[in-house]
């Protein structure tokens, strides 16, 4: 989807700056762990808004329907069942998707012009009809988020319904929560409100309550308020401290473009040496020996 | 050459077309490969259908240069000992490169630096078959764990770079050295080459005792 092709801030495989004249304002999705009651109405709309059906799966005796993220399902309910307490259960249920990463690995992976697009209002967004399919963004990204199609093995994920957001809506999953746990707003506003929500929560006990904004990929536009905020693997493995790996920084940071440049090197030397010394040559008297 | 020069037989038939099917094969996947490292470099998936048939082949050109690599290897391990002559051959380094070729060791079929070529392309493919199939998608990349993945992807990287680098020293050297490029062509080169390059293996051949 371009629909934003003025507001683009970082534009995968591209080494000039992205069509970047105009600056909209940067959003975020707040999605309150402690409000979610699992009805799945966030997916539903996500299916209906996207136009995605995936295949009825079968079930596994637990909740998890479907078990995994895939091309169709961009969005998913992950059950978690913990005793942070003795003896008190807990039915921990997260939302899982893309987070849209400040500093999204995904788009640092890609290799192909365009395919994956940063927002200058931070959502990250695939064009799919640039993406070749290659898996690089699975390598990149710290969250296990993007999903090949079997079918036409190019790569999915949310895109924050940046087409709603474009026009002035917020996500479908925002409109349809019945609760209120998802909301939508400027990052600003988003992170104040998950501070009221934090202070309501740590008055109702939960003293370990506080956002999951993580620094370590520049932050989300996906920011979770949660009940164990100092145990984020508490909630279906979600990562403590996200980052870029450094295998992924190393190949896509300094190795691109000094290996470019080493072999430019060496085809520099090899000319240059030719040049300045000219052929090697059997000397005339070897050559009339035999 | 003004007079009709002896001539000595350094590739045979099947060993030449061996040599260029490799040849293509590997050009083919390095301006693949180069074409998803580097964004300067991606105008190269035009020569293989754009972005997604770039993708596709790229691994399928692999396995096949893999195979005919090792085949050609094999053919090849047996001249590619490192020797004593071989070391004070590479003593002189610095004047075989200023074309100062007097009085140089006798090698035999292969100098050091064709030797060190050897041996560093059996690593470097070896590990670019093992992380490349790490890294196919959509067959093979889903069953590892994404560590794995990240390794494979970076060491692929580095292998096909450092196999780059040396294949186009390799080609520089036999533009350099006069009268090579037809042991490669046609088979043959003649007999003062054999002699001045690789005397050793001259004088095998001479005797008919090697090839
Ligand atoms: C030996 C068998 C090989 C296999 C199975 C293989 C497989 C792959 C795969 C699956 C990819 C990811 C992109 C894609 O899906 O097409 C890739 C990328 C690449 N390959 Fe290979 N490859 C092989 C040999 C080579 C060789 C010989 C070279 C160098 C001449 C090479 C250079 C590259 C490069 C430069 C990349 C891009 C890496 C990056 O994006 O950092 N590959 N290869
Ligand atoms: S969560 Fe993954 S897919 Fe989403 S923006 Fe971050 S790196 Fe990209
Ligand atoms: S699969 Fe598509 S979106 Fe993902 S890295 Fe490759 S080209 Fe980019």
């Amino acid at each position: 989807m371009s629909m934003q092709s003025l507001d683009i801030q970082r534009r995968s495989a591209t080494t000039t700056p992205s069509p970047d004249a105009r600056q909209t304002l940067e959003v975020a999705k707040l999605i309150d762990v402690s409000k979610c009651i699992g009805c799945k109405a966030c997916q539903s709309a996500c299916m209906e808004w996207n136009d995605l059906r995936d295949e009825v799966g079968s079930n596994a005796g637990i909740y998890d329907n479907p078990r995994d993220l895939s091309d169709q399902s961009w969005t998913v309910m992950r059950f978690s069942e913990v005793e942070v307490q003795q003896g008190k259960l807990e039915w921990l249920i997260r939302k899982d998707g893309c987070m849209h990463c400040a500093d999204p690995g995904c788009l640092k992976a890609c290799p192909s012009p365009g395919a994956i697009v940063q927002y200058s209002n931070g959502i990250v967004d695939f064009h799919e009809e640039n993406c070749i399919g290659c898996g690089y963004c699975i390598t990149g990204c710290p969250f296990n988020v993007p999903r090949i199609s079997q079918k036409d093995n190019k790569a999915y994920k949310c895109t924050l319904c940046s087409d709603r957001v474009a026009v002035g809506q917020e996500p479908a999953c925002v409109k349809t929560c019945p609760t209120g746990a998802i909301v939508f707003g400027s990052k600003e506003d988003m992170i104040d409100h998950a501070q009221e929500r934090i202070a309501d929560l740590k008055e109702r006990g939960y003293d370990n309550a506080g956002l999951y904004d993580p620094q370590g990929v520049g932050g989300t536009h996906v920011m979770y308020v949660l009940q164990h905020a100092d145990q984020p693997e508490l909630y279906h493995g979600l990562p403590k401290d996200p980052h870029i790996s450094p295998m992924v920084g190393l190949w896509k940071g300094i190795a691109k473009p000094l290996m470019s440049f080493g072999l430019g090197l060496v085809a520099l030397a090899g000319f240059f040496h030719y040049i300045k010394v000219g052929p090697k040559e059997v000397p005339e008297d070897e050559e009339t020996e035999s | 050459m003004s007079h009709s020069a002896k001539l000595v037989t350094r590739y045979t038939a099947p060993e030449r077309v061996n040599h260029w099917f490799v040849t293509i094969t590997f050009v083919m996947l390095a301006f693949s490969g180069l074409a998803l490292f580097h964004p300067a470099f991606f105008f190269l998936t035009n020569l293989f259908g754009g972005g997604p048939w770039t993708r596709i082949l790229h691994p399928f050109i692999g396995v096949v240069m893999f195979v005919s690599f090792m085949a050609f290897a094999l053919r090849m391990l047996k001249y590619n000992h490192i020797t004593p002559a071989d070391k004070q051959w590479l003593a002189r380094l610095p004047d075989i490169v200023r074309n100062h070729d007097d009085n140089l060791p006798e090698i035999g079929k292969y100098n050091i630096g064709q030797k060190y070529l050897f041996w560093t392309l059996i690593i470097t493919i070896v590990l670019l078959l093992i992380s490349g199939i790490v890294i196919w998608q959509p067959y093979f990349a889903p069953k590892f764990s994404i560590d794995m993945v990240r390794l494979a992807v970076l060491v692929h990287a580095f292998a096909a770079f450092v196999a780059i680098a040396s294949i186009m020293v390799h080609v520089s050297a036999a533009i350099w050295v006069k009268g090579s490029v037809r042991a490669m062509t046609r088979g043959t080169v003649t007999a003062a080459w054999a002699r001045h390059h690789h005397g050793q293996w001259y004088k095998e051949i001479a005797k008919g005792s090697g090839k």
